[in-house]
């Protein structure tokens, strides 16, 4: 199978100024903040990655330097076989009909002085595409798709519930049908309720339309429900990749752990405990040396400090970046298995 | 604290800068100023010699930087009408203004601040809406008006107070509360709205739910925060203490700057048109790094430099 | 007896008829109404002037000079009175309303168009554009507009256009301010964000989606900027230096009308009048604009 969306060594450094001494402190020392740092992926037409992560680990950044939306530092993002365009040409518009994006906050994603219907017939419009009439025939049919009924398609944003606006948010972003879809958070704004039908609705049209789903999240449960594949992110760089129910089943690297063992469960042993991380939270404009994740790592070998580990095979079809688990010492060795039982979300 | 003003005097300095530089652009684009400043049918030769003598058939970046050097010298130039330094005609006229923008200001701070401040804490109450309708007034009642008023009023019916002139203290009365009311009017807008802000804010709550006597609230926590915008205001009234009076000095014959500006623009006597505009642009930079040093002092925030970026 | 039933339903009525008008005149306060309907008058008497003007503004009647209004002592030929010429006030007073309000509309349209146009482009652009824009602005904001404009009518003389372009740079920065602000908050999250990120082109952008989710908020601004502009180009004018006779405007009227403030003090009373109405209406509909529109703008 032929790979929708590969991504190179992708890198985004921001130059930013820190507090500093003396005559520096007038206009601050300038220092690199490292939002993503090495990431290399793929996706293959109709499947979903799930992108997780806390918060500034650098998982909207990937979402826009994979949509063009930013250019990288370094690195390649080759989408259908033709690489990205950093610059917003006409090359890059033309590959908006491809791939689109959807929001965290539907309601600030949408115009508030604009009825629904006219904001998902807006792409059309954007790259003139068809007359007016066949524009609202397919927006009607898209917004009908996506599980809305028609005497809500003249309703203006703010007369909607949030689950209504993440689905004309998801009709405008279908409607140039694209093959790839990237969705940023999109239904940490919504009631738990709404997540459910939400995420069902992504399943539904992704069969309907083969979508590939670029999934950012930062929650597991869910990123679990929905992913092919699962990519776990820290300061900048994937620590661990492999399909979701080995990686929650059997965390290998040890932040996985860390957040697996961070999700709630009613069924969780009593010997399971809870990993909590010690030391400061990770900040990218200062990353330590060495493998990013040393500082808070309970297992950290001197060896953590020296050399960033690769993102190598560990078999069963998954990666991973530790030291721990490619050096002679196997894997970390008071780590059991956590067992994490089926998540249910309905 | 210091970085901070660091940052802001090189403000200042850009400001200061703009302001000569618009100077000069529009006294080139307003013509030949050989023309101007003499008369069109002086004889070809006088014309030329001012031409050599203000270095006007320089190329434009030498007479730019000649007008620099000009006046790092406090050459202001002369003015036309008497020949005498622009600088010193203005400079005796500064005594007559601030004697009414003095206890006009006085006046705008004992009227304005304690009746925003008071109209704030009894929102709605009979007390507010009385103030609130002055403020209106005041700031919808052009100073002219006012002052023709006023003049007509205490001056031309009752006979108890001057008209216009220089004479006596009693002069002063008139331009000065014509001046005061209008600011004021502003002032107490301004102060009441902080307060309003402030008395809404969750630490106000906090503090008077722990049941913090309400007169401390207020002095303690609520005035100090309410200060912080109405400084600014205060501070733009402390740089137009030389030139606020324009209209005023006008309506009373008061013998100030402001009416020696009117008089220079009315006789295109560029030169004192000029150095009264340095005069106030360096007074309101002035009282903008003052009130910068007083954020400083009221504000925590930025006492430490931390808040560098968000503070300019 | 007959009447019992009657009387409650009646009682109801009144009721709600009373309840309904003191709905009406919660929303709109009879002080906002007046406002609404003088700036209404103000407006017609300008569009109307060469109608409703009894005389030509110049027209000068020498054996009724210094003439009181009707009643007090004057006679109908010149409602408001005549001023030393003879000129009729009350024609002078349409053709000044008229030539106030054309000066502030025209001004504030400039300033209007300046200020949003500068704050997309900083917006829009970042970086040295919003720099050099933010600088102006601090400059635009740390001097008096009045000796600015006194001193660019010094150095250029003074005709109609140029008085209307320079006050055209009255509270350009205001604008400049809340269209920047609004808009880089548009660009970084939201509609405007979702909208680039489609492919739409920046026309489409600021123009469909941008401009008229910030228009409320601007118009409010405006209107707050439109009195000051009366009150401004009536001072410059009072002094002698806004506009020229033998045109006519109201704090010219007035200017000229101080030497006989002893005498006859109506040549300059109407005019005030009409500007400190003027203003209070715009600034009282205005407030109440903004309280309706936009609660978060104090």
């Amino acid at each position: 199978m032929t790979k929708l969306l590969s991504v190179e060594n992708l890198c985004r450094h921001f130059p930013v100024r820190v507090p500093g001494q003396g005559v520096s402190a007038l206009f601050g020392r300038p220092a690199t903040l490292r939002a993503v740092d090495g990431v290399s992926f793929s996706l293959e037409a109709g499947r979903t990655l799930g992108v997780v992560g806390e918060s500034g680990c650098g998982k909207s950044t990937t979402a826009r330097l994979v949509l063009g939306l930013m250019s990288p530092t370094a690195g390649k993002v080759w989408f259908e076989g033709q690489a990205v365009p950093a610059k917003r040409d006409r090359r890059w518009r033309a590959l908006r009909q491809r791939m689109q994006m959807v929001y965290q906050d539907p309601l600030s994603a949408l115009d508030r002085r604009l009825p629904a219907i006219t904001q998902v017939m807006e792409p059309l419009t954007v790259f003139n595409i068809g007359t007016p009439a066949e524009r609202r025939e397919k927006a009607q049919e898209l917004m009908a798709s996506a599980g809305l009924t028609p005497h809500l398609f003249g309703r203006y944003p703010h007369e909607l519930s949030g689950g209504q606006r993440q689905r004309v948010v998801l009709a405008r972003a279908l409607i140039l049908e694209p093959s790839l879809l990237v969705c940023d958070e999109p239904i940490s704004a919504l009631d738990v309720s709404i997540q459910a039908q939400v995420i069902n609705l992504l399943l539904d049209l992704q069969e309907r339309f083969n979508l590939a789903f670029l999934f950012i999240s930062h929650d597991l449960k869910v990123v679990r429900q929905i992913s092919h594949e699962v990519a776990v992110m820290y300061l900048g760089r994937i620590v661990e990749q492999g399909d979701p129910e080995s990686l929650f089943q059997h965390p290998a690297h040890p932040y996985t752990q860390a957040l697996v063992s961070a999700i709630p469960s009613p069924w969780r042993r009593q010997e399971a405990k809870r990993i909590v991380l010690e030391g400061d939270p990770p900040n990218p404009v200062n990353v330590p040396s060495g493998c990013p994740f040393h500082p808070r790592c309970p297992h950290a070998m001197p060896a953590c400090r020296v050399s960033a580990p690769e993102l190598t095979d560990i078999g069963g079809g998954r990666k991973a970046a530790c030291h721990l688990l490619t050096t002679a010492n196997g894997p970390p060795a008071n780590v059991s298995p956590i067992h994490v039982s089926a998540v249910s979300t309905a | 604290m210091f970085y901070f003003l660091i940052a802001r005097g090189f403000r200042a300095l850009v400001t200061i800068f703009l302001v000569l530089s618009f100077a000069f652009v529009i006294l080139r684009l307003s013509g030949d100023p050989a023309l101007l400043i003499l008369s069109p049918d002086a004889p070809p030769e006088a014309i030329e010699a001012f031409r050599q003598g203000w270095g006007l058939d320089a190329p434009v970046w030498k007479q730019y930087l000649g007008y620099f050097l000009n006046l790092a010298e406090g050459n202001f130039g002369q003015s036309m009408r008497d020949g005498r330094p622009a600088i010193e005609l203005v400079a005796e006229r500064i005594p007559a203004t601030l004697a009414i923008t003095l206890p006009a200001f006085a006046l705008k701070l004992l009227i304005g601040i304690p009746g925003g401040i008071f109209a704030a804490l009894n929102r709605n109450s009979l007390i507010d809406r009385l103030v609130m309708s002055l403020s209106v007034a005041g700031y919808t009642v052009p100073s002219f008006v006012l002052g023709l008023i006023l003049v007509l009023v205490f001056a031309v019916k009752m006979g108890w107070l001057p008209s216009g002139g220089y004479t006596s203290p009693a002069h002063i009365i008139l331009p000065a509360i014509t001046l005061g009311l209008g600011g004021a009017a502003i002032l107490a807008r301004f102060t009441r709205s902080a307060m309003l802000e402030v008395l809404g804010q969750p630490y106000i709550r906090t503090a008077s739910a722990k049941g913090l006597i309400w007169r401390l609230v207020v002095t303690g926590h609520a005035l100090p925060n309410a200060a912080i915008p109405t400084v600014t205001i205060v501070g733009f009234m402390v740089g137009s203490l030389i030139a606020g009076a324009v209209v005023v000095e006008s309506v009373f014959a008061w013998p100030g700057v402001g009416r020696l500006l009117v008089s220079a623009v009315a006789n295109r006597d560029l030169a004192v048109v000029q150095a009264i505009l340095l005069l106030v642009a360096a007074c309101m930079v002035a009282s903008n790094l003052i009130v910068d040093a007083l954020y400083g002092w009221i504000d925590p925030r930025l006492r430490t430099g931390r808040n560098l970026k968000a503070g300019g | 007896m007959t009447d019992l039933p009657i009387a409650p339903v009646a009682a109801v009525t009144a009721d709600a008829e009373r309840s309904k008008l003191s709905r009406f005149l919660e929303a709109y306060p009879p002080l906002v109404l007046f406002g609404i309907t003088w700036i209404g008058t103000m407006l017609a008497v300008a569009l109307l002037a060469d109608v409703l003007a009894p005389y030509s503004y110049s027209a000068l009647d020498l054996k009724a000079r210094l003439s009181p209004p009707v009643f007090v002592g004057g006679s109908w030929a010149h409602p408001l009175g005549t001023d030393e010429l003879g000129r009729d006030v009350l024609s002078r007073l349409v053709y000044s309303i008229r030539i106030s309000l054309l000066i502030a509309f025209a001004s504030t349209i400039i300033s209007a168009t300046i200020g949003v146009t500068l704050g997309l482009l900083a917006a829009h652009f970042r970086g040295w554009v919003e720099q050099l824009v933010l600088t102006l602005v601090d400059f635009q904001a740390s001097m008096p507009f009045m000796i600015i404009a006194l001193a660019v009518l010094a150095f250029f003389g003074n005709t109609l256009t140029l008085f209307i372009c320079l006050m055209g740079f009255y509270g350009w920065e205001r604008s400049t301010r809340i269209a920047r602000g609004l808009t880089i908050a548009a660009n970084e999250q939201g509609y405007a964000a979702s909208v680039r990120d489609i492919g739409a082109s920046p026309f489409r952008i600021y123009g469909l989606h941008v401009l008229p989710n910030i228009a409320s908020t601007l118009i409010v601004s405006i209107t707050l900027t439109f009195p000051e502009v009366i009150l401004l180009e009536s001072g410059l004018s009072f002094l002698g230096l806004g506009v020229q006779p033998p045109m006519t405007s109201l704090g010219n009227m007035v200017g000229y009308g101080r030497e006989y403030l002893q005498s006859a003090t109506w040549i300059l009373l109407a005019p005030s009048f009409v500007i400190v109405m003027t203003t209070f209406s715009i600034s009282m509909v205005g407030d109440w604009l903004r309280d309706r529109l936009d609660p978060t703008l104090r």
